[in-house]
């Protein structure tokens, strides 16, 4: 009976104190990217700082409310979640506000949500209770056409919001996946189709042509044995299908992108050199953490964050004030929270004894790697820039709200797990 | 679990293990081996100046400047970077009161702690170099450097335009343009905005505490250099423009001249104008709103946007339609009963009856109206007959803008037939009812560009490419589209009628426009004399000359001032003999033409 009284009974505290610290350092980041003199304490509402408290604050009871909700009810509603989600992404498309080139918001007075963070959570859900689906075999054609229209339909929505960003997060779920069984050969069929669309954006389309031809010509001699008719039909077969994507993707590019995609693909692949816009963003980013040495200029002590070189310094670019203010100490803390947070959902998923429960655990695992990886890596120039937000650190109402959502829910599935839910 | 499973777990677990220690190694190497950085950020402020570009200078067809650019500069702050200053000082050297320096600075506040914005626009030289000296007194401020235009020959005020600040629909819609630009707002200015403008640079700058430049950016690794405006050489004859305006000193209305071999605009007159300098920096927003109260319009460009009725020159144009449909031949003659003719009386006492040469000669009303009714009853249904004749009006360019490089062009009007269906009902209408338009009366409206271009289609024999202004970016000719001959409806021959006929104008014993015939140069013309419901009829002129091989057509239109041959005829035949003769030897016609006052006589 002790365990219908306490919601905090059999609870993992080492999510929650790895999530609570994470919140924390982000707030004070906040506070030191956007510190203005005027307005000196961290509680003022008319400053991000003070207004991240608020998310906190409500993200706070977002969380208990998310642990007190039975836990059946997530694998019961998933679907409908899903769907009213989809509903919703589709509503923000004829209703939504622009906010940054994105109609991906919701405005409510000076209140704006945006449903795509959201989607995260509903999609892992959806996902978790498809797969998690008894007899289920992710080596049929069916269930590889389900899964992708599950993760698909969602990421299409937010690119017609124009959020590319978010919209390839979802992306991240090929590590559900992964888990789950699908086959080595689509992985690395995947692999390859998208190594090839951005070796035909990088390359020559000749000299692109000639390489296939030469990996074509190699794998048919290489092995003497195999050379049979059937073989060299089959990889001559591969060679025409390849050189006709090439072609097919640069059709699409020159043809069909506006002008304003071509150029931010082209930055993105590292085509064009764009040192002006996030070229210097980059750079300037750079600079910042690498002032930090090792023990950081102090709290408030940054000079880089003082001065607009970066847009977005209390959202996306948030770890360049924890890497000026903080030194290599404070940033490899702050990796390594990810890391072992991250890494503690994998190790708790594997322990679930639903099916529902682990693929779950394991898309709340892949959305905040995929989050950690780039946002992380373009801060300090290993990724290319996508603005998506780090989850916990950056401000932000929806973008908190969400990740607390979906962490706790796991939470809790975590809590029961052994129950049969 | 199965041994799969338990391999890509381990696989996963893996690879973030794998990007967090990426991660750290990529962070060590920045924070601490690599020093570059610390340099980089130390103590140091950098500061985006934007550079702006010259732009692009416009000269007249000879190669005479008409629009330069002057030095000015903006006095910028970035609010974040003020520190406690000597007010007193600042207010002398900027020639503000100190509570004004207070609200400017809130301004900026309010717009960007960090960012820079305007304090002051377009200081003098004189006091930018005194500032110059004292600007490390006043850390936060700077000065950055900035064109203003400039116009050496005050002339053609419409057709070279004005520029002025980016308002935020702009700003909004073009990335390139940032709040503080300059952009073309009007005329030529406006329509080659992209190639007069050249490109904006970007200088980054090292700044220390006391607001001192210490030298560009990582080597100006992240700058880009301005890319100076193109230059534009116009079709506008300097010389020849000047005069006409000149000419048109206290009058209301316009000169369009055409190079008919070309479509090349030679002079665009509208007056009353205004000095083009008084639309530059400080001084833009109170001239313009002077301007724009003014209840004469300076800024309305009446040349492309004014419509008028064209009066008799559009017996012209009537002649030209029944010759092309076979309904007149040149000798197709009429009578005339002088003013007792119905239902249009003639004006005009001549010998009757009269061939189409004469009745274009005399302008005979009552021969025009004719052979307009002869046109419109060539077919059992008016809607064909109208039809047919709006077809060949639209043909010359009436009813419809030529979108060439013009800036503001008004369509004119050459009414459908669903128009007078609309008043007169289906079946209400007939020749009779339309009589007006047989005399360049009634519905139909045209500028004065298509008048000159008329007029250059009659020299031309039936052709004529889109008028317009432009002939060379920089040394680059732009746009075949210009370079593309535009054939009418009407054939060589017919025009040649019509022709002989504008040149009997001129020259024959009855000619509405004798008086004014050159010794030495061969006019074609046609008067008009447009009845105005709001005052004194438009005195109205089109022609061409010389009269083979022509190398101006012109058309004036001198509003409110009486018969065609009175005032727009002198005009334009001035005009002509500027242009061709290079001087002009009427200098009593001359004189009179100029220190005639018909706006306050």
């Amino acid at each position: 009976m002790r365990r219908e009284q306490n919601i905090f009974y059999n609870i993992d505290w080492v999510m929650v104190g790895l999530y609570l610290a994470l919140v924390l350092i982000g707030w004070i980041n906040i506070y030191a990217a956007v510190y203005n003199e005027e307005h000196r304490s961290i509680f003022d509402l008319s400053q991000n700082y003070g207004r991240q408290l608020i998310w906190i604050l409500t993200s706070a009871a977002l969380a208990l409310f998310t642990l007190v909700v039975d836990a059946k009810f997530y694998n019961a509603f998933s679907f409908i979640i899903y769907l009213s989600m989809l509903i919703i992404l589709i509503a923000v498309l004829f209703l939504g506000t622009e906010i940054s080139g994105a109609k991906a918001w919701f405005q409510l007075g000076t209140f704006s949500i945006q449903p795509s963070e959201f989607a995260k959570v509903a999609t892992a859900l959806a996902l978790a209770r498809y797969l998690g689906t008894m007899d289920i075999n992710l080596k049929s054609f069916r269930t590889q056409l389900n899964t992708v229209l599950i993760i698909g339909i969602p990421i299409v929505l937010i690119l017609l919001e124009n959020d590319t960003g978010t919209a390839l997060m979802f992306l991240g779920f090929v590590i559900v996946l992964f888990r789950e069984g699908i086959s080595s050969k689509i992985m690395l069929t995947g692999l390859c189709i998208v190594v090839l669309s951005i070796l035909s954006l990088w390359l020559d389309r000749l000299l692109l042509i000639g390489i296939l031809a030469a990996i074509a010509v190699i794998v048919i001699f290489i092995r003497r044995r195999g050379r049979t008719l059937k073989r060299i039909l089959l990889i001559t077969g591969l060679f025409v299908v390849a050189v006709g994507y090439v072609f097919a993707v640069d059709f699409v590019f020159d043809q069909v992108l506006e002008p304003h995609q071509q150029n931010r693909l082209n930055v993105l692949l590292g085509i064009e050199d764009d040192p002006q816009g996030i070229g210097y963003n980059v750079n300037q980013s750079k600079i910042a953490i690498g002032s930090g040495g090792f023990f950081g200029k102090g709290f408030l002590q940054g000079t880089q964050t003082k001065f607009d070189f970066v847009p977005e310094q209390s959202t996306d670019f948030i770890f360049c004030t924890v890497g000026e203010e903080w030194g290599f100490v404070g940033s490899t803390l702050v990796v390594s929270l990810y890391v072992l947070l991250i890494v503690r959902i994998i190790l708790k998923a594997e322990r679930q004894r639903t099916s529902f429960s682990r693929i779950y655990g394991y898309g709340v695992a892949s959305i905040l790697f995929t989050h950690f990886v780039i946002n992380i890596g373009m801060t300090i120039g290993v990724t290319p820039v996508i603005g998506i937000p780090l989850p916990f650190l950056s401000y932000g109402g929806s973008c908190l709200w969400a990740f607390t959502i979906l962490l706790f829910i796991f939470v809790k599935l975590d809590i029961k797990r052994l129950e049969l839910i | 679990m199965k041994a799969q499973d338990e391999q890509r777990k381990l696989i996963i677990i893996g690879m973030i293990l794998l990007v967090g220690v990426i991660f750290i190694g990529r962070l060590f190497y920045i924070q601490i081996i690599d020093k570059s950085y610390i340099l980089s950020a130390q103590n140091n402020v950098v500061r985006v100046i934007t550079q702006y570009p010259a732009r692009g200078l416009v000269y007249d067809r000879h190669g005479e400047l008409l629009v330069y650019n002057e030095a000015a500069f903006d006095l910028m702050v970035i609010p974040s970077q003020v520190k406690a200053f000597d007010t007193a000082e600042f207010c002398q050297l900027i020639g503000l009161e100190k509570t004004e320096i207070k609200d400017r600075l809130i301004k900026a506040r309010n717009y960007s702690m960090r960012k820079a914005s305007i304090f002051e626009k377009q200081i003098s030289k004189e006091s930018f170099s005194f500032f110059k000296e004292k600007l490390h007194k006043f850390p936060g401020f700077y000065v950055q450097s900035r064109t203003l235009r400039y116009y050496p020959t005050r002339i053609a005020a419409h057709t070279l335009g004005y520029i002025g600040e980016v308002g935020p629909a702009t700003i909004e819609e073009n990335p390139y343009y940032k709040s503080g630009d300059y952009i073309g707002i009007s005329g030529l200015e406006s329509t080659y905005e992209e190639v007069l403008r050249g490109k904006k640079g970007v200088k980054r700058v090292l700044v220390d505490v006391f607001g001192r430049e210490k030298g560009s950016f990582q080597e100006g690794k992240f700058d880009s250099s301005a890319v100076k405006g193109k230059d534009i050489y116009i079709s506008l004859d300097a010389k020849l423009q000047a005069y006409g305006e000149r000419l048109m000193v206290n009058k209301k209305g316009s000169i369009v001249a055409i190079e008919p071999s070309t479509g090349e605009i030679l002079a665009l007159v509208s007056p009353p104008s205004y000095d083009p300098n008084l639309l530059v920096g400080r001084i833009r927003s109170t001239n313009y709103q002077i301007l724009s109260d003014d209840s004469l319009q300076p800024l309305f460009n009446k040349a492309l946007s004014a419509t008028y009725p064209p009066g008799s020159t559009f017996k012209s144009l009537n002649a030209l339609v029944a010759l092309q449909e076979g309904i007149s031949t040149p000798s197709t003659s009429y009578y005339c009963q002088g003013t007792a003719t119905v239902p249009i009386k003639c004006s005009h006492y001549h010998s009757t009856p009269l061939n189409m040469y004469r009745a274009i000669e005399i302008s005979c009303n009552p021969y025009f109206w004719q052979t307009f009714r002869s046109i419109m009853v060539s077919r059992s249904d008016i809607h064909d007959a109208y039809t047919i004749w709006r077809k060949h009006a639209l043909s010359f360019g009436f009813g419809t803008r030529f979108n060439s490089d013009l800036f503001n062009e008004s369509k004119g009007f050459i009414p459908l037939p669903d128009y007078y269906d609309k008043y007169y009902g289906k079946n209400g209408w007939r020749a009779m009812t339309i009589r007006s338009l047989s005399i360049g009366q009634g519905e139909i409206l045209a500028t004065p560009l298509q008048l000159a271009n008329f007029a250059t289609i009659i020299a031309n024999r039936g052709y004529y490419y889109k008028p317009h202004l432009i002939r060379s970016i920089n040394d680059s000719i732009p746009d075949s589209e210009y370079r593309k001959k535009i054939v009418t409806t009407i054939s060589p021959a017919n025009c040649q009628v019509v022709v002989e006929g504008m040149s009997r104008v001129m020259d024959g014993p009855e000619g509405t426009g004798r008086w004014y015939r050159l010794e030495d140069i061969a006019i074609c013309g046609k008067t008009g004399t447009a009845e105005n419901p709001h005052g004194k009829d438009h005195s109205i002129f089109v022609s061409f000359a010389p009269k083979d091989n022509p190398r101006i057509a012109v058309a004036v239109v001198v509003e409110n001032s009486g018969f065609g041959a009175t005032w727009a005829a002198p005009i334009a035949t001035l005009m002509i003999e500027k242009y061709i003769n290079g001087e002009v030897k009427r200098l009593n016609v001359e004189e009179n033409m100029i220190n005639s006052n018909l706006i306050n006589p």
